[in-house]
């Protein structure tokens, strides 16, 4: 009996505002470490507080209903989510439950095969309140409710998914889409963006739904991949022994790489939902709506096959490309001021320039480097003027400071040595000075060709033209 | 006459005409409240001395002749479900005992600003649940016109205080006639507001979509006068109305001649005392003697309201006492638990009285799966048609006049044992809470020596209206001069 | 709109009243359980009358207002300081709000 999964993510956001969903306190928690400063009455629920709503997070959850093309529901009203637990304050809830901001979605994820697209459908985008932050500490619990109150995003997709892969490219595809929103951050370690995955298996071909688990706590792209590999099998062997699936919610060990459960006798998610009597009705406006709309920048698919068509790029590298939209907009910006090749420019991006950015840990948002100064770089180096060696010194260096690549380039004496008299000179004198590696290459250890070029490179610090060496080098290397 | 009698428009005249000062005014009244609270006990926490601070400084404000408003150097209480910053607030419950909130309401902020001296917090049933003040966690208070007898409530301090001088006016709050009942109780005038006109924030919810704040006061003019002082929008309260405020003391003095006066036959076929109703039929025939045109209307939806009142007030009350849990502030059990959950249950159990306990059950229980469609919502689609009933009936009238109560006040234990029969007593006021509209319970007579009630009920924002014809039935009639006499 | 059955469910029995208790974090004994039982019984019966009256082109009140979009803007306004806040806590440590151990996890 062959079994498909059949997975449902669910996803929280923190959106990117400067204050609460309900006051007006700073939303961004994760910016300071001195727990119980950016709180209130209303966010501690303390008795008399009136909850206020914050119209930036409606604002920015339109934008995301938008982008996944969802509809925006005319009248939104709040409901009171009622249950006990101690980063809860006021003992429940305001979020939404019959009338969210947008609902019935979609979203085009590439198919295990890289070829084919799968829409994934969104049931719904509804807004609610972050709770506080508890810590464990042995026989006790300490709360810190900085978090308390911030405004959350909840996406939930249908479950449309069959496979890791089509998890991971949807959560991939909402993170991306999030960052170019900016409306939230896409930090998973620290909780900004959380995933929840709905599983269940049944058989090839069935079209009926089993008993569903719920995986919470994933906090990176990995462990959702992990904890769903693991509970997919999991159930699958359940049924092949003739097991059931009890429905409950589930955590994921990653140290011991399993699912466990979390929850002891169930209260039967009583949660008595009814609308929050002191929020009256949001009405968005359709006008409203076409606003919106055409704030909506250009996404990570739409970049994509456009990059495709102006570029010529192929689809994989312009969708490597468009996933952060700053580094898609840096390499237009230096696209136009260039005049490299679009794929040497494409190449320098996705290699040297994205890794000194992820080994420095810089905020994409914050890349130290100009366009202009990038494209400068490349046209010394695709004019020759310097070598790739150079250009990737010159490249630090600009990370480091961001001077002038040509300024760089006459402090450290970089300009690249091409003439051939020259170098034929150093070539001479790496060969005269090792007579038996000489040899050595010349009976058949063509690998030492690499050493050669590393000793003249040495030799000119760097800077030697590697094509016109290679050239040189061969030539006179050959067994006369 | 006593200074602790004055009424605020005679009061304010006085302070501004240098004949007194409000350190002698407020002295005056914190005399009184030593002498005669220990019989009524209408005070849970007496600030005296910031009280007489504050008398300070309004005398030098009064003496600037700058900035000087109706309501500056005027000592006042509030109910103790109102937030006052560095001052005990209970809420009349043992759960609240020690929380001292670090901001103030609204309305007290305003009332600070406007130079009126805060004396201190009015007792109260526990969580505004109940109408005669016997739900009070920690006292009850009495009625001054019958010491054995009790205040009305759930405001049953504010009133008791406000009828025996131990406060110019007191500022209390109305879910379901918590101010109307115990003014009418107590003799005196009270004002349910529409509701979003006064601020709520930073009073402590019972029912978010029925709590008005609202002034108790011994005359309609002090009434508008208050009022004036604490309506209006306020950002921090997000229910609260935009609408501007008119000037309602201007309304005061105009004839009602012509103005269609509202009886509801549903009022009026049983249950009323003879002696109420011998009273609201003569305060009918005084309007008629003023030239106002008495007509039948028709509030079908009546026996629906205690349901829908309850029903409602039921869920959102569970909901609103759910974040009492002994984790943040007030009592917390200290008794030895293992976990978290064990302190909230112990905490609740041994801070909420019997009444809070069983309407918050109640309320879980109507919101629950499975019953939510039947009771909570069906309750909120009869309120819709309440709400229409009194739109309609003002097409038709422009001020409807109903009991407060269909009794007298009651004795002090008369009525506590079946909560049934509680619930039932309230008939008169839960319409308009529902439905959102005004209603200004004023004096209109006494029946075996106790005072008798009467409301004026308003379309929605007609304060103005309310205070023209009820002022008018005060300058024909003395019942709301009268005073009760303690030995 | 309106569902077709929203008759009254039967009186609240005790196993009713303790599920509520527990959902609201209430501790009651089985002599309060059954005086409660029968309380609400009463109470719920006497609220009968709603079942009869025809709601079915009503809409909720409560999703009908006049009031509709009340904003604030997303402006950071500080309110209350930390010292402030612990001042009436129970119990804390340093700078956290301090609660015996939580058992099961969310």
């Amino acid at each position: 009996m062959r079994y498909e999964p059949v997975i449902g993510l669910e996803i929280h956001a923190e959106l990117k505002t400067q204050t609460k969903m309900f006051c007006g306190c700073n939303a961004d928690h994760s910016s300071t470490t001195e727990p119980n400063t950016f709180i209130c009455p209303i966010c501690t629920g303390l008795p008399g507080a009136m909850p206020v709503l914050n119209k930036k997070a409606i604002e920015q959850s339109i934008l995301v209903g938008l982008a996944l093309n969802c509809y925006i529901n005319e009248i939104n009203i709040f409901a009171r989510k009622n249950y006990f637990y101690p980063d809860l304050p006021k003992g429940y809830q305001i979020s939404q439950y019959d009338l969210p901001v947008a609902s019935n979605g979609w979203l085009t994820i590439l198919e295990e095969n890289l070829v084919t697209n799968q829409r994934v459908r969104i049931r719904r985008v509804h807004l609610e309140e972050d709770t506080a932050k508890l810590t464990h500490q042995g026989n006790f619990a300490l709360i810190d409710f900085n978090r308390a109150g911030v405004p959350l995003l909840e996406i939930v997709s249908e479950p449309d998914m069959h496979t890791v892969e089509a998890i991971l490219s949807y959560a991939n595809k909402i993170r991306s889409i999030l960052r170019y929103l900016e409306v939230n951050s896409g930090d998973m370690e620290k909780g900004i963006l959380r995933f929840e995955a709905n599983i269940s298996v049944r058989p090839l071909g069935s079209q009926e739904l089993n008993t569903r688990t719920e995986i919470k706590n994933l906090n990176s792209f990995r462990s959702m991949a992990q904890a769903t590999y693991y509970e997919i099998d999991r159930q699958i062997n359940l049924y092949e022994n003739g097991d059931t699936v009890t429905q409950e919610t589930l955590g994921w060990n990653e140290l011991i790489g399993k699912t466990y459960s979390q929850r002891g006798k169930e209260e039967a998610h009583d949660y008595r939902y009814f609308t929050e009597p002191d929020i009256p009705p949001v009405h968005i406006e359709r006008g409203w709506v076409k606003t919106f709309s055409s704030q909506i920048p250009e996404l990570p698919d739409a970049k994509s096959h456009r990059f495709v068509d102006q570029y010529g790029l192929s689809l994989e590298e312009a969708r490597y490309l468009t996933s952060e939209k700053e580094i898609a907009d840096f390499f237009e910006k230096t696209v136009s001021l260039s005049t490299s090749p679009v794929k040497i420019i494409y190449n320098w991006i996705i290699g040297d320039f994205t890794r000194q950015i992820n080994e420095r840990k810089i905020d994409y948002q914050m890349i130290p480097v100009t366009p202009e100064n990038f494209a400068q770089l490349l046209d010394l180096f695709t004019s020759k003027v310097i070598n790739d060696f150079s250009a990737k010194e010159i490249l630090v260096e600009i990370f480091n400071s961001n001077k002038n690549a040509h300024d760089i380039v006459s402090e450290k004496g970089l300009l690249q040595i091409s003439d051939e008299d020259f170098l034929a000179g150093i070539i001479e004198k790496v060969i005269e000075e090792n007579p038996e590696t000489v040899k050595q290459y010349q009976t058949g250890k063509e690998t030492l060709f690499q050493w050669f070029m590393g000793q003249v490179s040495k030799e000119t610090k760097g800077k030697s033209d590697p094509q016109v060496v290679r050239r040189i080098l061969t030539k006179k290397l050959r067994v006369q | 006459m006593e200074l602790y009698n004055l009424s605020v428009r005679k009061a304010h005249e006085m302070l501004v005409n240098k004949e007194i000062s409000s350190v002698e005014l407020t002295s005056a009244v914190l005399a009184n409240i030593r002498r005669v609270d220990p019989k009524i006990r209408a005070y849970l926490t007496i600030t005296e001395e910031q009280a007489l601070e504050q008398a300070r400084l309004a005398d030098i404000r009064l003496n600037s002749n700058e900035n000087i408003t109706p309501l500056t150097g005027i000592p006042y209480a509030v109910k103790d479900c109102l937030s006052t910053r560095g001052i005990r607030t209970t809420c009349g419950s043992k759960i609240l005992d020690g929380y001292i909130p670090q901001f103030s309401a609204s309305v007290v902020d305003s009332l600070d600003k406007s130079g009126a001296v805060l004396l201190g917090k009015h007792n109260m049933d526990e969580f505004g649940m109940g109408s005669s003040c016997e739900n009070s966690a920690f006292f009850n208070t009495r009625n001054p016109w019958d010491l054995d007898r009790v205040p009305g409530g759930s405001s049953g301090g504010s009133a008791a205080s406000v009828s025996t001088g131990l406060s110019l006016f007191a500022i209390g709050e109305d879910t379901g006639g918590s101010i109307r009942m115990p003014a009418g109780f107590c003799n005196i005038v009270g004002l349910k507001p529409t509701y979003g006109r006064v601020s709520r924030f930073g009073h402590i919810a019972l029912v978010s979509s029925f709590d008005c704040v609202g002034p108790l006061t011994q005359d309609v003019f002090d009434c508008a006068t208050v009022l004036q002082t604490i309506a209006g929008k306020d950002p921090k309260d997000g229910t609260s109305l935009p609408d501007s405020v008119p000037s309602y003391t201007s309304s005061l003095g105009k004839a009602v001649k012509g103005l269609r006066l509202g009886i509801p036959e549903e009022y009026f076929q049983e249950g009323m005392d003879a002696g109420v109703e011998k009273a609201i039929q003569e305060a009918i025939h005084v309007y008629e003697k003023l030239g106002m045109q008495i007509c039948n209307v028709s509030l079908p939806h009546t026996q629906a309201a205690l349901p829908v009142y309850y029903l409602i007030l039921f869920a959102e009350a569970s909901a609103n006492l759910a974040r009492f849990d002994g984790t943040r502030f007030g009592y917390s059990s200290s008794q030895n638990v293992e976990s978290v959950i064990d302190l909230i249950i112990q905490s609740r159990q041994e801070g909420f009285g019997e009444e809070v306990k069983r309407r918050i059950m109640l309320g879980a229980y109507v919101l629950s799966a499975g019953y939510y469609d039947a009771y909570y919502l069906k309750a909120q689609k009869v309120r819709s048609l309440i709400r229409d009933d009194f739109k309609s009936t003002f097409e038709n009238c422009d001020v409807i006049l109903a009991p407060t109560c269909p009794s007298t006040a009651f004795k002090i234990g008369e009525k506590k044992q079946d909560p049934l029969t509680m619930y039932l007593s309230d008939i008169y006021v839960v319409a308009t809470n529902p439905a959102g509209v005004p209603a200004l319970s004023l004096p209109c007579g006494f029946s075996d020596g106790l005072p008798v009630g009467m409301q004026l009920i308003g379309n929605h924002l007609t304060e103005e209206l309310l205070f023209q014809v009820g002022y008018a039935y005060q300058a024909e009639t003395k019942w709301h001069k009268m005073r009760p006499t303690l030995n | 709109m309106d569902i077709s059955n929203d008759k009254f469910p039967p009186a609240i029995d005790i196993n009713t009243v303790h599920y509520i208790a527990n959902l609201i974090r209430l501790k009651i004994n089985a002599e309060e359980a059954k005086v409660f039982s029968q309380q609400f019984s009463q109470i719920i019966e006497y609220f009968q009358i709603l079942a009869d009256i025809d709601t079915s082109e009503v809409r909720p009140a409560n999703e009908n207002w006049y009031l509709n979009n009340i904003f604030r803007d997303d402006v950071i306004h500080p309110s209350m300081s930390r010292d402030e806040f612990l001042k009436n806590t129970p119990n804390h440590e340093g700078n956290f709000v301090k609660v015996p151990r939580v058992f099961d996890d969310r």
